[in-house]
């Protein structure tokens, strides 16, 4: 019989929701420690190896210590998998890059924020500014059963196949009322899938955590929203939330860049 | 008579518990020279972050400040937004909202026992070679956190980061034929819990003693988890308003998260602290089950934190059968969410698993949130872990360095602490 895969989960700045998440595989846990060796998972386990091939990561980059164990798993692992929002996009951190660091740690630290490095923070970075991703897993938080889809993928030596259309498409197939018919407006002509739409079907809209879509209609967007009756500044923040807008905010008093790739 | 030696003990990442920590522990003679729980998390300045974001996100936002207890973050969030914004929400709203409440701290719990606390006491590094050895163990461990899962998922669409819970209300309503299956389930639970004070009163607590303050919230006519006002074991009037300037945040350069301290001193949050503070409107039967595993109000020891959590986790499950009888009593119906009338300062507290969440926003009239302040359970528990662990180490020096270790580990795990939540880092300021 072959060896077992080793699989390793890292975590960087986030929340730990999609490590969580892969943990709410109540059903599927069980079998999954069968297939492979979990070398590294702190938030659950003890062990603790160097040696794996595959790496998911979780959590985006904003501190210099991150960039140098980034690159050493990356050295390590055969494959890597951006896990969750915060590794794939940048995530909701990114909204700390509308503001300038040195603003960010005077607000936060105080004046003295210079003598204590364990603060110190820089523009958040999702983990393909600093290492190539093989794969990503989208979503804040990841869905489990993309999870699940793309770990049988890997374990099968087949490429995962990521949605690469938008959330629209994922809500017609849940037999959701758009939401722009109820009076409210949202992202998901410009997001990416692969979610079921759950955020829609739950009576709330797209905010747009799985980043965009490739290739996106961005500008059609903005004036349709505008055409529902949102002011530029709104537009921006609907924009902005999943770090993904581009463009330079107009109303906002700090001068910052919005993009965080 | 003490023992006198040098010890230096230094543990690199902190496994089974949430977020980044390490302790580092250095003993000449049998006295202290350094003893700290740093913590190393990366900060996330949600305090900025949320500056400038329009009310309605303000929760959406919060939510992602931990994955573990989002549904305490968003109801908190939710209280100070609806406070500010003087929007009464419904009675079915407040129902649902407190039934994903209380599955979010039973599913946090029964998480923190069975996963980063039975392996200690199986003597295993995790939960993995107790799937293979003790399956019977996995599988109630896994049913009583899918269950508790899927009350959120009825309710709130998922248990990480929770969907329907909006400003005004829930903007989703679960079907009769689902709460009738989640009540019925939750009546079959009680078996798994049952299963689990069998394996829990088979381990020997640590003998650790030491008083404190507790303070939690204490609620009108049922145990404080969803609502009620601050109250503390020493006396000295606390109230919403008065929280955050009576419950002074520092910092200390070892840890990314700030420590808290009462007016008088060291306190301590979480489920013991609310067994303690409320033990007389705890249900019958978990207050049984407390007395069955030997832990009965003012319990002093850190390492009862784990019982009491078992006890809280029978005593929400009945609490959550009456909600869903109350809900199906009252007959669920589709609800719009109710609209703001005002703006101005709000709070929020809500008792977290690990303890008193506290969220304070200003809202300006265009809805725009201008300042945020949170404090969080387990910033609020680093300053008493720190000292347990400076009253315990010494000690038990005559134990092998390894046996140390091991139970400067549990004691920190006993606590649960939650390292992200607590670098989410908010209002910092070095005096």
């Amino acid at each position: 019989m072959p060896q077992k895969p080793k699989v390793a989960f890292f975590s960087f700045t986030c929340c730990e929701g999609c490590q969580l998440a892969v943990l709410s595989c109540e059903d599927e846990l069980p079998e999954i420690i069968k297939d492979v060796n979990i070398v590294n998972f702190r938030e659950a386990f003890d062990q603790r190896s160097e040696d794996y091939e595959i790496a998911f990561i979780e959590g985006s980059i904003s501190r210099k210590d991150e960039i140098h164990k980034l690159k050493k798993i990356r050295a390590k692992a055969r494959v890597v998998v951006a896990l969750g929002a915060c590794s794939s996009t940048g995530g909701l951190n990114c909204l700390k890059n509308l503001y300038p660091m040195e603003f960010v740690k005077k607000e936060v630290y105080g004046k003295n924020a210079s003598r204590y490095p364990r603060f110190d923070t820089m523009p958040v970075k999702p983990v393909d500014a600093f290492i190539h991703v093989d794969h990503y897993i989208h979503g804040c938080p990841i869905p489990k059963k993309e999870f699940l889809s793309v770990f049988t993928s890997l374990l099968m030596g087949s490429v995962p196949v990521m949605a690469n259309y938008p959330v629209c498409v994922d809500c017609k197939m849940a037999g959701n009322i758009c939401v722009f018919e109820k009076g409210m407006t949202c992202v998901g002509p410009v997001t990416r899938a692969g979610c079921d739409a759950i955020c829609v079907t739950y009576g709330c809209v797209c905010w747009g955590c799985r980043g965009f879509v490739d290739d996106p209609n961005v500008a059609s967007h903005e004036e349709t929203l505008k055409r529902y009756g949102m002011a530029h500044s709104e537009v921006i923040r609907s924009f902005n939330l999943y770090g993904e807008r581009k463009m330079e905010p107009k109303a906002a008093s700090m001068k910052s860049k919005t993009k965080c790739r | 008579m003490p023992v006198k030696k040098d010890l230096h003990i230094r543990i690199d990442e902190l496994t089974r518990v949430e977020g980044h920590g390490n302790v580092v522990i250095d003993l000449k003679k049998g006295r202290i020279n350094t003893l700290n729980l740093e913590i190393i998390e990366s900060p996330r300045f949600f305090e900025v972050m949320l500056r400038g974001r329009k009310y309605d996100e303000a929760h959406h936002i919060m939510s992602r400040i931990c994955g573990i207890c989002a549904v305490s973050h968003t109801s908190a969030s939710l209280k100070a937004i609806e406070a500010a914004m003087k929007i009464n929400i419904s009675r079915q709203a407040t129902l649902l909202r407190k039934l994903a409440f209380c599955a979010e701290v039973i599913q946090s719990h029964v998480l923190h026992l069975y996963f980063l606390v039975f392996p200690d006491f199986l003597g295993e590094g995790s939960i993995v070679p107790i799937m293979s050895a003790h399956p019977e163990i996995t599988k109630r461990g896994l049913m009583l956190k899918r269950l508790a899962n899927e009350i959120c998922a009825k309710v709130a669409g998922r248990h990480i980061h929770p969907i329907s819970l909006s400003p005004g209300g829930v903007t989703h309503t679960p079907k009769p034929s689902e709460l009738k299956k989640l009540k019925a389930q939750l009546e079959a639970s009680f078996d798994d819990l049952e299963y689990t004070v069998d394996l829990l009163s088979k381990v020997r607590v640590r003998e650790f003693t030491k008083p404190r303050e507790y303070i939690s919230l204490k609620d009108r006519g049922e145990y404080g988890i969803y609502g009620g006002v601050p109250c503390t074991s020493r006396k000295y009037p606390l109230s919403e308003k008065t929280y955050a300037k009576k419950l002074k945040e520092y910092v200390v350069p070892h840890s990314a998260a700030k420590h808290a301290k009462s007016p008088k001193g060291t306190y301590m949050v979480g489920a013991l602290a609310r067994l303690n503070n409320n033990w007389a409107q705890l249900g019958k039967r978990a207050r049984a089950v407390s007395k069955r595993l030997g832990l009965s109000p003012v319990c002093h020891n850190p390492f009862h934190n784990n019982t009491a959590q078992l006890v809280e986790c029978f005593h929400l499950t009945g609490q959550a059968i009456s909600l869903i009888d109350e809900l199906l009593d009252m007959g669920v119906k589709k609800e719009s969410l109710k609209k703001p009338k005002g703006f101005g300062v709000g709070f929020g507290l809500v008792e977290a698993p690990r303890g008193t969440l506290y969220h304070e926003y200003a809202i300006n009239k265009d809805g725009i949130v201008e300042t945020a302040n949170c404090i969080i359970p387990t910033a609020q528990n680093l300053r008493s872990i720190e000292e347990d662990l400076r009253e315990m180490v010494p000690e038990i020096l005559d134990l092998p360095k390894e046996e140390i270790r091991k139970a400067v580990e549990s004691l920190v795990r006993a606590y649960d602490p939650c390292i992200s939540c607590s670098t989410h880092i908010m209002n910092v300021r070095f005096e």
